[in-house]
């Protein structure tokens, strides 16, 4: 249908979290404009979290966005924590850590549910499936049971699977309920063949785009590490300490969008599932490795689509590092640490489901004097884009239903969160002590 | 079906929030996801469908966040005309914080946001719902608390003649 000349707009991508529109403009063949924008208006939590007693940031700092939640308070702990010299316990690092692994079944299975295994079915939405087919019924109630077992291990590990309530500076409120740990461990092993069918399910897919092949992670010693890390690497091999990573981060001004951009030494990137998986595989947890051996053989993969494969191999090995946690019962509850200094600065870089997530705090006399936040869809906004126009480019002859649907299917591998991304003020650059 | 009165017409729209009471939502989709289906057309609901009706009457809408610019409250307004029912959800929704945390800036603060809030066309003030529409029922929380969302849910399905939806422990 399209020839040399045509031009959409999405004014809402949908199936994804928060709001974005896409303007799409190709003359003579070429592609003059593809604008990916962020909709969502600004909320201003960096700034208001100034002057704010530095304890209630993590919590505050939630409401950035609900899916993300847990991960920016967990990125905010360990940048105030730092900041007020606060060294937390093992028991305090393994329930953080639990939640996370909860986060990233819950999360991941959202997006891989919810919101894109309908394209693998060419239907609109999870609701078009016949309940009345018992295979597909089947099919969907499994699903659910292992989106629910992240969200039950979250809520035991802290409290809720959204702004976890339990979660403070220096530890937790109150000790977990250690009847439900054998619940737990039950149901992580009742939904782990699930996941991975899911793989499988996702391995399978012929959907196909690549063009760059720069990736960014932080990197674990011994297991994959989303969390207490303080080292970041890259495709390349090159290590890159927490301290120094914002100095290789170039703000770019997106005039049409709510949301800034980042360039990595001036290039675009990619960070999240797909990253994590090409540059960490060899130290997901063993079982993960071992069961999906062969699926693993097509990492380091360049095809965007694979990040959808990754995020499900991701749920497996949460599931596998959630168990060993909780098998292991280090759950004693002691009180929080208390601040060890009232002014400070601090580095809270952690693996957001999404990708990489960065927060900064300056904390004067208790108080936050300034804070930085940089999220993963603000870092991936650019390559998404690339690959829009690429994309574009590579698919003039569909019809403009088709070519908006393969646009907006693009973007849902990136798995965006728009919510995060509108959040920011401004650029500052500062640099942890 | 639950009975043989027909689907009820609902839409689903945020605005201004962290969208933390559509995710528990989809958390509740675990346990009531075919409950929902028997209950409901989702007419309008960007996070589920890509098919954007936004003509069709609706029985109930449910909206999440404050309105942070003219094209929000304008939109509330056409669901307000729309819809026979109204129910805010979630803090943003009902108080419009911590959405609107903008309107307790001092002055210094506000300049620093001023460029932006010229640039993109952000309304004066950040608002919550009822201060653009009337409303017929709001589901307090940050998040919603999700007990309190089904039992709003099942009044609202009462008074269209629904049987409730059973609670699940």
């Amino acid at each position: 249908m399209h020839h040399d000349n045509f031009a959409f707009s999405v004014k809402q991508i949908t199936k994804i979290e928060g709001h974005a529109s896409l303007d799409v403009e190709v003359k003579d063949k070429q592609v003059t404009k593809c604008r990916f924008a962020i909709t969502d208006f600004k909320r201003f939590y960096t700034k208001a979290v100034e002057k704010k007693p530095a304890v209630a940031a993590p919590s505050l700092l939630s409401r950035i966005c609900g899916t993300c939640s847990n991960s920016h308070i967990m990125a905010s702990l360990k940048a105030v924590e730092q900041a007020l010299g606060i060294q937390v316990s093992e028991q305090t690092l393994t329930r953080r850590e639990l939640v996370n692994a909860g986060l990233y079944v819950r999360d991941h299975a959202l997006h891989l549910i919810v919101f894109v295994i309908p394209d693998l079915y060419n239907l609109d939405s999870l609701l078009d499936f016949d309940e009345n087919d018992p295979v597909q019924k089947t099919m969907i109630e499994n699903l659910f049971k292992l989106k629910a077992a992240g969200n039950h291990l979250a809520i035991f590990a802290g409290g809720r699977a959204v702004h976890a309530p339990d979660m403070v500076v220096g530890g937790f409120t109150k000790a977990v309920d250690l009847k439900e740990v054998p619940n737990l461990i039950a149901e992580l092993t009742a939904v782990r063949p699930i996941a991975i069918e899911l793989v499988n399910l996702f391995s399978n897919v012929n959907f196909s785009l690549v063009r760059n092949n720069r990736y960014l992670a932080l990197t674990g010693e011994n297991h994959y590490d989303y969390l207490f890390s303080h080292t970041l690497k890259d495709n390349q091999g090159r290590i890159i300490p927490d301290t120094e990573y914002r100095e290789h981060l170039q703000h770019v001004a997106i005039p049409y969008s709510q949301a800034s951009g980042y360039q990595f030494d001036g290039k675009d990137f990619m960070v999240g599932s797909l990253a994590r998986v090409n540059i960490n595989k060899q130290i997901l947890h063993p079982n993960t490795q071992k069961d999906l051996a062969d699926i693993l053989s097509r990492f380091p993969s360049n095809n965007v689509y694979d990040n959808n494969v990754a995020q499900a191999i991701e749920i497996v090995d949460s599931i596998d590092r959630a168990m060993d946690l909780l098998q292991a019962g280090n759950f004693d509850h002691q009180p929080a640490v208390a601040a060890t200094q009232k002014s400070g600065e601090g580095i809270g870089i952690i693996e957001a489901p999404r990708g990489t997530l960065f927060h900064h705090a300056v904390v004067e006399d208790d108080k936050i004097k300034s804070y930085d936040v940089i999220v993963p869809t603000g870092q991936n906004q650019i390559n998404i884009e690339n690959d829009l126009k690429l994309l574009i480019g590579k698919n003039m002859e569909l019809t403009e239903d088709k070519l908006q649907f393969e646009c907006e299917k693009l973007i849902r591998a990136y798995d965006p969160c728009m919510s995060c991304a509108a959040h920011f003020l401004k650029f500052k650059l500062k640099k942890a002590k | 079906m639950a009975n043989n009165i027909s689907k009820l017409n609902i839409g689903w729209y945020s605005f201004a929030c962290c969208e933390d009471n559509t995710i528990m939502f989809a958390e509740l989709l675990n346990d009531y996801f075919f409950d929902f289906k028997a209950h409901f057309n989702f007419i309008d609901a960007p996070v589920l469908s890509s098919n954007r009706d936004q003509v069709t009457p609706l029985d109930i809408v449910f909206v999440e966040g404050a309105a942070n610019c003219d094209e929000h409250a304008e939109t509330m307004k056409k669901l307000r005309q729309r819809s026979k029912k109204v129910i805010a959800i979630g803090s943003c929704a009902c108080t419009g914080m911590p959405s609107a945390q903008r309107n307790t800036f001092d002055p210094q603060q506000q300049e620093e946001i001023n460029f932006l809030i010229e640039r993109f066309n952000f309304g004066e003030k950040v608002l919550k719902v009822a201060d653009v529409i009337p409303i017929d029922g709001q589901v307090t929380g940050c998040p919603m608390d999700l007990t309190a969302f089904m039992n709003a849910v099942n009044a609202v399905l009462a008074e269209f003649g629904h049987q409730p939806i059973t609670l699940k422990q």
